[in-house]
């Protein structure tokens, strides 16, 4: 009895689903216009999972830009007693901020606030998830567009570290960075990148200063910092009398080159998309680095007879501080002449200018950091191009000029106001953050730490335990 | 017993130790220095800042040898480490009281 019923009821849904859209008014086109939405649905997934795989990966070469990098860079720059307490300094900003940042600094730095700093709805990283926020980057999760933008706040303040090597106390560097991190670089960081900001070019910032990877956000404040720390500081116990070479050129080069790499990611991964624009931001970074090699080479073997190692390495980061601001808006023909000058700009703030006014920016981040930063940022309003980045449209959409060689002679002036702003912020805030720390736990270790060292007096060991050979 | 010094550049150590198991002699201690004489040092350069480094790094030979083998010994030692230019190094001679082989406490001569 059940067999003739099942067969019936079979053909009964089979017509049901043959004239189902009959039924409910359903035309061909309809069904059409499913499948295109089911397609361009399909299409935004595979432009997201490009986009993600590069943004992801342009993270951690950012992070390894930190460790061991810039950790690498320093280290081989102190003497041998404070190898480890100088790479210690980077890491810890990988751990600290990074915990900092997923409490609190990610909802200063992003979340929708004021002109000048974000708010807390963010706090805990609250909605911070696998949608994207269409504001900052529309085909990645947002999720990863926060991770990304953390690892630029654990280099800022690491480079800062570079001003006071080998004289600093653990604890104070800890304290001043965590303060610092929320006075100084929340703050810069959402007025160039956030919603709203004062200084934002896309998000109709006041004055739009074009910051495509951090001249201003990370290298301005960070070297400005430094000089600030530098000068409140002192100098090191014997500084410059008794000599204090680098105990190993050979770290730093590595370190170097570590750096060089990593900054694909930073700026090439500011383009925050897998696009052409990446490219081109990668092309200008490159050539940005070699040419900054050349000037600053040449500029010391003019000098000196001879090109050295460290006067190379240091030139290619100086190159690369410099193209920071600008690599997403110029070509690779102005990327050639922001490092080249660059270099040659750097050499003569770290060798004539240092010297001249005899502050002990130890491994010169103020020199390279700051300077290099500050004339990227000016060089980036001449020399942007609408050709490569359209970033401001009139009404109907079309490109306006971007730089002052295209004839936006006004963009220089609102460089120069993010500039100023990013001094001013730098300098007022790390004073007080300075003032803060040293009348509480203390700034400056011990003369008797200091001349056994950082790794034994703050961390209790050695970074070189040479047994005696068997 | 005569002990032998010699301070010699760095380069110049297998030339010298060739030439000293040439005529025989069997031990020597060889140390790591730095120093320097008339020769003066020389300058670096690290991100424009110039340092002298005046004390260059050398090798000291140390050697103690029988009374008739002195000559010989310095000699070699001489010919194998001259270039002829300034930083060769220099030689000093002591004299030794007493040598102990510490394996079975032999003194004297016999136990060089």
């Amino acid at each position: 009895m059940g067999k003739p019923n099942a067969t019936k009821s079979a053909l009964l849904i089979i017509l049901l689903l043959t004239f189902a859209p009959l039924l409910f008014g359903q035309t061909a086109a309809d069904v059409q216009s499913a499948r295109i939405t089911k397609l361009e649905q399909h299409i935004a997934d595979a432009k997201t999972s490009g986009d993600n795989a590069w943004m992801l990966t342009s993270s951690a070469l950012v992070l390894m830009m930190t460790g061991p990098g810039l950790a690498l860079f320093y280290g081989g720059l102190v003497r041998k007693k404070n190898v480890l307490g100088t790479m210690m300094q980077s890491f810890a900003m990988m751990a600290i901020i990074s915990v900092l940042w997923a409490i609190v600094s990610y909802s200063l730095c992003f979340g929708t606030g004021n002109s000048f700093i974000g708010g807390f709805h963010h706090l805990f990283l609250r909605g911070v998830g696998a949608q994207p926020d269409a504001d900052y980057a529309a085909t990645i999760p947002l999720q990863t567009f926060m991770i990304y933008q953390l690892m630029f706040a654990v280099i800022t303040p690491a480079l800062i570290t570079g001003a006071f090597a080998e004289r600093m106390k653990f604890s104070a560097m800890a304290l001043f960075m965590i303060l610092w991190s929320i006075v100084v670089y929340a703050p810069m960081a959402h007025m160039v990148w956030g919603k709203g900001g004062l200084l934002n070019a896309s998000l109709g910032g006041r004055f739009p200063t074009l910051d495509f990877a951090g001249g201003t956000v990370v290298h301005v404040t960070s070297g400005v910092s430094a000089l600030v720390c530098a000068l409140y500081l002192g100098h090191r116990l014997g500084y410059p009398r008794q000599p204090m070479p680098p105990h190993s050129v050979v770290l730093s080069f590595i370190g170097a080159c570590m750096l060089w790499v990593g900054w694909f990611g930073f700026n090439a991964g500011s383009a925050l998309a897998a696009g052409s624009l990446a490219t081109s931001a990668f092309v200008a970074t490159h050539f940005a680095g070699a040419a900054a090699v050349i000037g600053w080479s040449g500029a010391e073997w003019l000098r000196n007879g001879k090109p050295s190692a460290l006067g190379a390495i240091s030139g290619a980061v100086a190159g690369l501080v410099a193209i920071t601001p600008a690599a997403g808006f110029v070509g690779p023909m102005p990327a050639l002449a922001i490092g080249f000058i660059a270099g040659v700009f750097c050499y003569f703030m770290v060798v004539r200018v240092k010297a001249r006014f005899g502050y002990d920016d130890s491994l010169d981040a103020f020199g390279v950091h700051g300077a290099g930063g500050t004339l990227g940022a000016l060089l980036t309003g001449i020399f942007a191009a609408s050709t490569v980045n359209p970033i401001f449209k009139d009404a109907q959409g079309n490109a306006l000029a971007s730089g002052m060689i295209e004839g936006n002679l006004h963009q220089l002036l609102n460089q120069l106001v993010g500039v100023l702003i990013a001094w001013g912020l730098a300098i007022v805030g790390t004073l007080i953050i300075l003032k803060i720390v040293d009348a509480t736990v203390g700034l400056r270790v011990t003369e008797e730490h200091e001349v056994q060292g950082l790794d034994l007096s703050q961390h209790g060991e050695e970074g070189y335990y040479w047994e005696v050979p068997a | 017993m005569t002990k032998i010094e010699a301070i010699i550049q760095n380069s110049k150590l297998d030339a010298v130790k060739d030439a000293l198991h040439e005529i025989g002699v069997e031990g020597m201690t060889v140390i790591e220095v730095r120093g320097h004489g008339r020769q003066k040092g020389h300058t670096e350069f690290y991100r424009g800042r110039e340092y002298t480094v005046d004390l260059i790094p050398k090798i000291k030979l140390e050697l103690v040898v029988a009374d008739k083998m002195i000559d010989q010994v310095v000699n070699a030692v001489a010919a194998a480490a001259r270039t002829g230019k300034i930083g060769d190094g220099k030689i000093f001679l002591s004299r030794i009281d007493e040598a102990i082989r510490i394996r079975n406490d032999e003194r004297g001569e016999g136990a060089l």
